[in-house]
């Protein structure tokens, strides 16, 4: 751990002056925020991020969950998962969410994780966390230790000859299934970036993880307006039953009509390098019957871009049965 | 020192709360790390980055320079640290025999090269990773596949079990492993040094505070007495802490060269690195039977891999000789050396892995047979112990199995594959026999009855979390008839009579002896100041007259009725306290021939629940039947049990230390990747104890129950993944992927 200097952020404005002057918004970054601390802190202490300026924005005013009049849901980017977990309208009208939230993490973790830190979580890659390692994700161009070393737990879907590492997050697998968007601030005003664009694959550049650029800040996340009827589930496999990161995880975002599935939106967690949208599998159930051989035919199509590693080519079998779980648990509820 | 009171009253046997859980909760309890001292120091190592090598070059010249840095010591300015020279058993004994800094070579990965020394944690940190060492780095060996580097070494062995085993009809011959796992107490191994020009007070996260004394004089090249070494309170150690490792003489070499105090606590990577693991084993089991399965032979040869420069063998046949009756046996052993850290004992160390192998084995034979895994272990129960020829004092195992297989409901079983279900579930069942030592070692004990009524008990053993404070008591009080509250324990301190390491489930049988000779003297001191004391009211009186019962001196001819308090005796002739001490000598390593095989014993019974569609495996109840002699105190010795469970659920699916192919790294050196049981994984454990007091080993025939509970279950979880799924699974842990590519 190096020594730095933590700012205060008077407002909104001020965190992005300060983080404007960074080098990047990426791996290496000089400028750093901080809320919940809870990855960022984490690999501090183990000199994979070596930011000299960290900028608390934890009092900054975007803690609010709140439904805007044209039906969406605003969730501020300091929103704590505990507490989004456990808000009524995520519980009501946004299952899913609420269920990959409780899936992740341990309870003391989500009461300090917020919204737009869970969506920058970091990869549990060993090779990523352990600075003797080459990693290109932490190093460009030093190389990827864990492509012939211990990858059981690696992506199989978007990796490159650079990088095979795992997005860990459960949340961003629920947004990325209900098609969230990523408002994000600069100084010159708002973007607002579909939550598919806003993670990248590691391609030659996995040092890149979104297209964040220095003095740029999520504001808040952006749910389209719930449609009755919806239905939902999230599935997570792991080793142990608490407190692991997934293996492979499903999130199902489904609307049936007439035992029918009509508009289906499909992420995986846990096997890819970015949360995984999966439109083969939205194609392949999409206008199809709610059964057992649709379900698993859409969990086929869904890896059938996988590329397993040495030891994690069971995360293309474990990812179908999860997928095809996770559409029977969906769909066999009211 | 530390005072731990309770109310309870006190009764061997019982089921008594732990008389230090108050300080504990309370956070009064002073753990190792806890301990501050004006002026202290903070140390922090500098591992090595590579696992094979030597140190070309190592410059400190920035890290010197930088904020609140005091020193950084390396091998050519730490100043003298000296092997320990063991004499016999486990007296000045460590697993890691090379003192640290000690020269350039590199042996395994995360070596201490050397130790920054700052004014505050965080500076020792920063400075630490600014120490530039250059590396000629060498290809290192952390192969998880052991190949015998020479000829094995025999164990054991009776018969002829090769010709025996050549021509059987009915034989079992398979491969067994079990990977590196990681002690991972949550307490970090810790050393607080402070030297005072002359001596050296070492506060540790020790489980044998008298031995590291022993290794520390050694190391630090001055006489015993002048090193103290205090572990009042332990967050558990699982056998990872009982012997010293370097960064203990780190601390105190750093202590006496700044004369100042110095803290240093390894770091949950260390833990990986620097302090021990338990050992890759390999185990080829071969067995035979007759038709009716009786066992004809049994070969069990194991390999476990060990340091470059040290011979820790894992002792996986320690249970293969007595536990089941065949007249031709061999165990062999083989150590295969790896550029990994010297392995040492970890709770059942080679008894838990090896059972794996042999009762995983009986079980397959089992299935060969078409016979019950229980019957077939009833039908080879031995009247006595094989391995030496000796009777047992005391064994139970055939009403461990009986009893458990009752409890678990066992006669429902279908033995068919995937035949039980249960709300939609797969259902295995599987079980396994367990066995554990049972053994002494010399011990020393004072007992001082004080003349306020209270007494207090002492002795240089530790309790590591499991409940040895409240046993001293608890033996004070069944002689003395004092109130637990009014005993006062007094353990982990070098300067009390020295007492047993807390390890190999010996230290309740070993003090029991001791604290109840020491408390018999204790109280003969009473009855002389009663009869000399010319204030007394039995002045004059022999002492063989007088009884010592419930606190009270009394006429033995006219009986309680003439009681006084003891307290009163004492105050009456000015006396402060009466002080007894008590030794006893040690079974374990003893030249005195034996003449019984002393044993625990046990059966597990294990259920899982498989649901094939999402791959999910749980283990969702437990039975355990334990047969460790008379239970001291059930409350704390269930807890012993279930913890022990718990373990072998993280031994059969989870634990594993992975170690990087090509640099010899332990790679998942942290708890969110190094997975071990939470409590969501714990299953419903249902505890007995057989309670069969064995009168061989102490008079209130207590063995111990510290490891025996870890012993068996992972073979019984296995045992019964097989029969939910089909799948055998050889090489721990059990993971998804065995499981998936089958079902």
């Amino acid at each position: 751990m190096d020594t730095f200097a933590f700012i205060k952020a008077r407002d909104v404005s001020h965190a992005i002056q300060a983080a404007s002057q960074s080098n990047t918004a990426q791996q290496g970054a000089e400028v750093r925020f901080v809320a919940g601390g809870t990855t960022l802190i984490d690999l501090m202490k183990l000199s994979v991020e070596r930011p000299s300026q960290v900028i608390d924005i934890n009092h900054l005013p975007l803690d609010n969950v709140e439904k805007l009049p044209d039906g969406r849901l605003k969730i501020g980017a300091l929103v704590r998962n505990f507490d989004l977990a456990h808000h009524e309208i995520v519980q009501n009208e946004y299952s899913v969410l609420s269920q990959a939230l409780l899936a992740g993490a341990s309870a003391q973790l989500r009461n300090m994780a917020t919204t737009a830190g869970n969506l920058l979580q970091r990869t549990r890659c060993v090779y990523f966390r352990n600075t003797a390692m080459a990693c290109n994700k932490r190093e460009p161009g030093s190389g990827c230790s864990a492509i012939e070393g211990d990858n059981r737990t690696l992506a199989i879907l978007g990796t490159s000859s650079n990088c095979i590492a795992t997005n860990p997050s459960d949340m961003n697998v629920a947004l990325t299934a209900l098609e969230a968007t990523i408002h994000v601030q600069d100084k010159n005003g708002q973007r607002d970036i579909p939550i598919d664009d806003f993670f990248v694959v590691p391609g030659s550049t996995p040092q890149r993880e979104n297209v964040l650029e220095p003095g740029d800040l999520i504001t808040h996340v952006t749910l389209p307006p719930s449609r009755h009827g919806t239905k939902y589930a999230y599935l997570k496999l792991r080793d142990r039953a608490s407190y692991e990161f997934a293996l492979a995880s499903a999130a199902v975002v489904a609307d049936v009509v007439d035992n029918k599935f009509n508009r289906v939106r499909i992420a995986l967690g846990g096997v890819g390098t970015k949360p995984w949208r999966s439109r083969e599998a939205e194609q392949a159930l999409e206008g199809r019957t709610v059964d057992q051989s649709v379900f698993r035919e859409a969990a086929v199509a869904a890896l059938s871009e996988a590329r397993p590693q040495s030891e994690n080519g069971f995360k293309i079998e474990l990812a179908q049965r999860c997928l095809a779980h996770a559409l029977t648990l969906a769909t066999e509820t009211a | 020192m530390a005072t731990i009171r309770n109310t309870v009253p006190a009764t061997v046997g019982g089921s008594l709360p732990r008389i230090d859980g108050p300080l504990k909760v309370s956070g009064a309890a002073m753990y190792t790390s806890d301990h501050h001292f004006p002026g202290m120091l903070y140390a922090v190592p500098v591992c090595s980055t590579i696992a094979k090598g030597r140190i070309a070059s190592l410059d400190s010249s920035v890290a010197v320079e930088m904020p609140g840095i005091q020193a950084v010591y390396h091998q050519g300015n730490i100043g003298p640290l000296f092997r320990s020279a063991p004499a016999s058993g486990l007296s000045a004994y460590l697993d890691e025999r090379r003192p640290p800094l000690e020269d350039d070579v590199i042996r395994y990965y995360g070596q201490y090269v050397a130790v920054v020394i700052a004014q505050t944690f965080e500076q020792a940190v920063a400075a630490a990773s600014a120490v530039k060492v250059v590396y000629t780095e060498e290809k290192p060996d952390a192969r998880t596949h052991l190949d015998p580097d020479g000829k094995p070494s025999v164990d054991s062995s009776r018969g002829t079990p090769d010709e025996v085993f050549a021509s059987a009809s009915i034989k079992h011959d398979e491969t067994y492993g079990t990977p590196v796992e990681t002690h991972n107490p949550i307490e970090l191994h810790a050393s607080v040094a402070v030297w005072d020009g002359q001596s050296f007070t070492l506060y540790e996260t020790s489980q044998g505070v008298v031995n590291h004394r022993e290794v520390l004089a050694q190391m630090l090249g001055v006489p015993q007495e002048n090193v103290r070494v205090i572990s009042r309170f332990l967050g558990s150690g699982f056998g990872g802490k009982l012997f010293p490792w370097p960064h203990s003489a780190l601390a105190a070499a750093a202590s006496r060269n700044l004369n100042r105090p110095v803290k240093l606590v390894v770091s949950r990577q260390m833990m990986f690195q620097n302090v021990g693991h338990r050992p890759r084993t390999q185990q080829r089991v071969r067995l035979s039977a007759t038709a009716e399965g009786r066992l004809t032979s049994l070969q069990h040869d194991y390999l476990n891999h060990t340091s470059i420069l040290d011979d820790y063998k894992e002792n996986c046949g320690e249970a293969t000789t007595y536990l089941y009756g065949t007249p031709n046996l061999r165990v062999t052993s083989g150590l295969v050396r790896r550029n990994i850290g010297t392995p040492t004992s970890m709770r059942g160390p080679g008894a838990v892995p090896g059972l794996f192998a042999t009762e995983s084995a009986m079980d397959e034979l089992a299935i060969k047979l078409k016979m019950d895994p229980v019957e077939l272990r009833l039908l080879n129960e031995p009247e006595k112990d094989e391995g030496n020829d000796l009777p047992f004092s005391s064994r139970h195992l055939s009403e461990c199995l009986t009893i458990g297989a009752r409890k678990f409901g066992w006669s429902q079983r279908t033995p068919e594959v995937g035949s039980m279900k249960k709300d939609g579930l797969t259902l295995g069942w599987g079980m396994a026999s367990c066995s554990w030592i049972a053994e002494r070692v010399s011990t020393e004990a004072t007992v001082d009855l004080r003349n306020d009524g209270t007494a207090r008990v002492s002795c240089a053993t530790q309790d590591i979390g499991t409940g040895t404070y409240t046993i001293l008591a608890q033996i004070v009080s069944e002689k003395t008839g004092l109130p637990l509250d009014k005993i006062e324990v007094v353990l982990g301190d070098t300067a009390l009579p020295p007492g047993p390491i807390s390890g190999g489930s010996w230290a309740t049988a070993s003090v029991i002896p001791a604290v109840s000779q020491a408390a018999q003297n204790a109280m003969q001191v009473v009855l002389t100041a009663a009869t000399k004391g010319k204030n007394s009211p039995f002045s004059g009186q022999e002492t063989d007259a007088l009884n010592f019962e419930n606190g009270q001196v009394y006429l033995k001819e006219k009986g309680g009725e003439t009681g006084v308090a003891f307290h009163d005796i004492l105050k009456q002739s000015n006396i402060n306290a009466a002080s007894g001490s008590g030794k006893s000598e040690g079974t374990f390593g003893s030249t005195a021939p034996r003449k019984y095989s002393t044993h625990s014993f046990g059966a597990q019974f294990a259920e899982v629940t498989w649901q094939p569609e999402i791959a999910r495996l749980r283990v969702n109840r437990v039975v355990t039947v334990i047969d460790a002699g008379r239970i001291m105190n059930s409350r704390p010795a269930r807890n012993q049990i279930e913890g022990s469970v718990v373990m072998g659920v993280g031994m059969a699916l989870f634990e594993k230390t992975t170690y990087d192919p090509r640099q010899g790294a332990p790679i998942n050196s942290n708890l969110a990747d190094y997975i071990v049981a939470t409590h969501a994984d714990s299953p419903e454990i249902d505890v007995t104890f057989l309670d069969y007091p064995d009168l061989v080993l102490n008079e209130f025939g207590a063995r111990g129950i510290g490891e025996i509970g870890h012993a068996g279950i992972a073979s019984a979880i296995t045992s019964a993944v097989y029969h939910a799924t089909g799948v055998r699974v050889r090489e721990l842990p059990v993971h998804i992927e065995d499981l998936l590519a089958h079902t």
